[in-house]
């Protein structure tokens, strides 16, 4: 069971660790900028990527729980043809192949225990194989004709949120993209296919809206003990996968919302699943005030809504996609918001614990893996 | 020689000290720096090998023209600023 959360936040990462008198922040690092997502990786080094504003986007690497930082190498885009042009296909500007943001950090299969995914905006997806020395894109996702028609969903451009890499064969990578939907390759990034049919979109016309190539799955996760069950927290609402992936039912959650940013499945049900909702979908904040998560234990026929612990009146904080975590075993999840609350539940969701009200807006929440 | 400077807040970042060198243009120059100075390369310019969006790089106390391929001319007296941008927030 793990006894500390790594939070990334607008200011900097903080570690949260449980000791006999419960959980509280024990240590401030990387301070003053955004750490816009992190992943421990399976040798136990902490990679946070950092948003430098006028700098760019970097990733620094400790080796040592986070006691000391060195700058690693971030993917970088291949450089632009002479005399070619990207459009973005909303805005009609040019696209620049340029690192924008680093969206998303993921191991690889346990098998490659040096491997690390990187997704991010303006679209590309990167891996490394030598634990974060260099990164190599993906070239079969980034020149695959239609990946120039995915669009921004949240930010200008578009951006790869979620890599789920198949505990069943390493080579076997699916992606959420916002939006440009869930693309999987089953031959380790050299060829790619668009699934995800069944998922819906209203901001799209009618005719469209069914399109698996123009969906904003804000959050896709998979259950690592029975990978074909997928749960996606889309735009418009939750979708469920039992082959996957390749197709999605629609889930609904009326009581409060079917709409939010993040989920998390356990990883020994493939039925339970959790979800933190909004008022749908232009003004984000739990409805009328009250913080809710939002539970399914039986692959979304029901859901309940667990709010021991969090605040029911005047509660306005939004939960960004990767600030809801669950640890290894099942049992533990943690929570911070855009307002700098944190919380912790140690009996999946029953009861929570406030652990912050003074943090800045969190980005990012992982469970340790080491003890 | 050709003077040129960062700003300070990049040197909470990585080592940037303050530079002379003999170049014809401001690429030139920043070239010759990133060879002693690799980290510095990817906080200035960015995939594209262009100045960053949000920083400002200034030639003499007139903003660089040529952002994209950095060919503003020097003169043995220039001296080079590289600034954020306030646009940058």
């Amino acid at each position: 069971m793990s006894d500390r959360i790594w939070v990334g936040t607008r200011k900097g990462l903080f570690a949260i660790e449980r000791s006999t008198a419960g959980w509280s922040i024990t240590d401030a690092m990387l301070l003053g900028d955004p750490v816009t997502m992190l992943v421990e990786d399976r040798n136990g080094a902490i990679h946070a990527a950092q948003d430098m504003g006028h700098f760019g986007s970097k990733i620094k690497r400790s080796v040592d729980s986070g006691n000391s930082w060195e700058e690693r190498a971030v993917p970088q885009y291949p450089e632009m043809p002479e005399g070619y042009e990207e459009i973005d296909p909303i805005h009609n500007l040019p696209v620049k192949w340029d690192l924008r943001t680093i969206w998303s950090l993921e191991n690889g299969h346990r098998d490659r225990p040096n491997e690390l995914w990187c997704g991010t905006i303006p679209g590309g997806l990167f891996r490394s194989s030598d634990g974060g020395d260099t990164w190599q894109m993906v070239e079969g996702l980034w020149y695959h004709p239609d990946r120039k028609n995915w669009v921004g969903g949240g930010a200008d451009f578009p951006g790869i949120h979620s890599i789920l890499i198949d505990p069943r064969s390493a080579d076997t990578v699916r992606i959420g993209v916002s939006c440009g939907g869930i693309w999987v390759s089953e031959d380790g990034g050299e060829k790619w296919d668009c699934r995800g049919v069944g998922q819906r979109a209203e901001y799209m016309p009618p005719e469209q809206a069914m399109n698996p190539a123009v969906q904003d799955p804000h959050c896709v996760v998979q259950c690592s003990t029975n990978p074909d069950r997928i749960w996606i927290q889309h735009h418009n609402g939750i979708f469920r996968s039992d082959d996957a992936g390749d197709t999605c039912s629609e889930i609904v959650c009326e009581n409060p919302s079917s709409f939010g940013f993040a989920t998390v499945v356990d990883p020994n049900d493939p039925d339970t699943a959790w979800f933190i909702p909004g008022v749908k979908d232009q003004q984000r904040y739990p409805r009328d005030g009250s913080l809710v998560v939002t539970r399914t234990a039986d692959a979304g026929e029901t859901f309940e809504s667990l709010t021991n612990g969090l605040p029911q009146t005047h509660a306005y904080d939004l939960v960004y996609r990767h600030a809801l975590d669950i640890d290894g075993r099942g049992e533990r999840l943690a929570f911070g918001s855009t307002t700098g609350n944190f919380w912790v539940s140690e009996n999946r969701g029953e009861h929570w614990t406030q652990i912050s009200s003074t943090l800045p807006p969190v980005y990012c929440v992982k469970f340790s893996s080491s003890p | 020689m050709a003077q040129l400077h960062f700003t300070q807040n990049l040197r909470r970042h990585t080592p940037c000290p303050s530079y002379i060198g003999d170049a014809p243009t401001v690429a030139v120059l920043l070239n010759d720096y990133f060879d002693k100075y690799a980290g510095v390369r990817s906080y200035v310019l960015d995939d594209q090998g262009q100045v960053r969006h949000h920083v400002k790089v200034l030639v003499d106390g007139v903003n660089l023209r040529d952002r994209a391929a950095l060919s503003d001319a020097l003169t043995p007296d220039s001296e080079v600023y590289v600034f954020q941008a306030l646009s940058g927030g």
